[in-house]
């Protein structure tokens, strides 16, 4: 492979990468606060999306418009789906927050399919994200340069939130001990709602330049990459922010180089994310970076 | 200040207060002793908001604030640090006594705190960047207490505070505790250490499975036979 090959596949990887690891910390968060995997996320990740075209298309907004009410409104429904769904049950066993999570993933998916139709739209991409760039023998996309550039600004802005405000500071400790938090005076119910509200906007965020990448929408669109999302916070130590960034990218990488270096893979793209949950459950279940495992499960 | 009326509470399947009355007055140390069991802790709860209770009243200068969530019972005044320290370990120091002070948006207020704190505590001072779990058991409980007056409570309520440590920091730990009753906190204290506890309290209430069964100033019940059978060692 020539190194101008090598290159495009690079980017490439950490467009795939980032977008991996933006959904995952969605998928880590509410675990480390909640310890609930919320399989509803995936369909978070495909609302993001269908509302920024929906508000170019039906709505005429422009492109930077229609990004920022997309990822407001994704991000209001996230909470809203912890207000329906998951707050009634905070009392309950986990397993029910659960089977709620798969249930609301479910809604949202034919919900989808009634209002925007089952039919694969097109998104229209506008030129300049799209218009390959020519570096000497590398040929770009300049999409592939936007997202983990935009990404990783998204990530840093959480970090900064996480570890530098005060909200930031009742997530952390509500993620060690809930009940010593409320006796502390965190508002634990409108910290888990903020919660739900970064992660759902960081997944519209990931939605959108998704489908940008792949310029199709459909209702299940979020299935198959909020599974493997989810396999990257796992991979990456689930509950760890960090962790969630780097099991993103290196799944997202992996997928891509596998594919560039043996072709003859390339149609078990989807199963080799799989193959390696179970190998890093079997060899480090914690992940990458995850905390031991307390006695709180 | 703090009134709680024939205070019902059922908890897991167990009626594990069966009307409790005790009064706080401002400005008092209040304790309350008993065996393990005997609704203590489910007494501090409830009144922290953690619990439900079945029936009765708890006034707290004179309003309702049953049914309130915790952080609104912080923010009203009333702290309580709970049994086993549960300090955050993850955090620092400084990020555990920033907690406390979660509920307050006066700025200039929480650094006054901090300092009273630092002064009550220079141990914590030297550790401000150090993790929670790395601290002792005697700092934890330290620790534990400056954060909970971060909260700039008038009652504070502390739940087992000498549970596990030495006896020198035991003693330590009642210093401190008079010590910010002398500073103006009204205190609610339970303990097992019903000594230690009785010799520092001006009025005091025992429990025995849910129920008040003797009540009096700390000194009238350390004189008492049954106390001294029943808690002290005879």
């Amino acid at each position: 492979m020539s190194m101008a090959m090598f290159i495009q596949h690079l980017f490439n990887a950490l467009t795939l990468g980032s977008l991996y690891a933006l959904i995952a910390i969605g998928y880590t968060m509410v675990y480390g606060i909640l310890r609930l995997i919320n399989f509803a996320h995936g369909e978070i990740f495909m609302l993001g999306a269908y509302f920024v075209f929906w508000g170019v298309t039906l709505l005429h907004l422009p492109w930077f418009l229609a990004v920022i009410v997309a990822i407001a409104v994704t991000s209001l429904t996230g909470v809203l789906v912890d207000r329906v769904a998951y707050r009634p049950l905070r009392d309950a066993p986990r397993i029910s927050a659960l089977i709620s999570s798969i249930g609301v993933s479910f809604f949202l998916q034919n919900l989808a399919i009634v209002v925007f139709s089952a039919i694969p739209r097109e998104v229209q991409r506008p030129g300049w994200l799209v218009d390959i760039i020519v570096v000497g023998k590398v040929r770009i996309l300049p999409l592939t340069l936007v997202v983990p550039v935009l990404s990783f600004l998204l990530m840093l802005g959480l970090l900064f939130i996480v570890y530098k405000t005060k909200p930031g500071l009742g997530m952390r400790a509500i993620s060690k001990d809930i009940e010593t938090s409320r006796l502390m005076g965190v508002p634990v119910n409108r910290i888990i709602a903020l919660t739900f509200g970064i992660g759902s906007a960081l997944a519209a965020a990931s939605g959108i330049m998704w489908a940008l990448r792949y310029p199709q929408l459909q209702p299940v669109m979020g299935v198959i990459p909020g599974f493997k999302a989810f396999i990257a916070a796992v991979f990456g130590g689930i509950g760890s922010i960090q962790g969630a960034v780097l099991g993103g990218l290196i799944l997202g990488i992996m997928e891509i180089m596998i594919v560039a270096f043996l072709p003859t893979l390339a149609g078990y793209r989807d199963a080799f994310a799989f193959v390696l949950l179970i190998i890093i459950l079997l060899v480090k279940p914690t992940g990458l970076l995850g905390e031991k495992l307390e006695d709180k499960v | 200040m703090l009134n709680v009326r024939d205070l019902h509470v059922h908890y897991g399947g167990i009626h594990a207060l069966k009307g409790i009355s005790i009064d706080v007055p401002s400005g008092k140390i209040v304790t309350l002793i008993g065996a393990n069991g005997a609704g203590k802790s489910t007494t501090l709860r409830t009144i922290a908001g953690l619990v439900r209770k079945s029936s009765g009243e708890i006034l707290y200068e004179g309003k309702p604030i049953d049914g309130w969530p915790p952080e609104d019972v912080v923010k009203a005044g009333i702290v309580m640090g709970p049994e086993g320290r549960r300090i955050f370990p993850h955090l620092s120091v400084l990020d555990n006594l920033m907690l406390g002070a979660y509920s307050r948006t006066d700025k200039d207020g929480i650094e006054r705190d901090l300092e009273w704190v630092y002064e009550l505590f220079p141990r914590l001072k030297e550790r401000l960047w150090q993790k929670g779990g790395t601290l002792s058991g005697g700092e934890q409980q330290m620790l534990a207490v400056g954060r909970a007056l971060m909260s700039s409570p008038k009652l504070v309520m502390l739940d087992e505070p000498s549970l596990g440590l030495a006896p020198l920091l035991v003693k330590e730990v009642f210093e401190i505790i008079e010590t910010i009753n002398q500073q103006g906190k009204t205190v609610l204290l339970v303990e097992q250490n019903a000594f230690a506890s009785l010799k520092i309290a001006h009025y005091a209430y025992v429990l025995e499975v849910g129920q008040i069964v003797l009540e009096g100033t700390g000194q009238d019940l350390l004189n008492d036979k049954r106390v001294q059978e029943a808690y002290l060692g005879g």
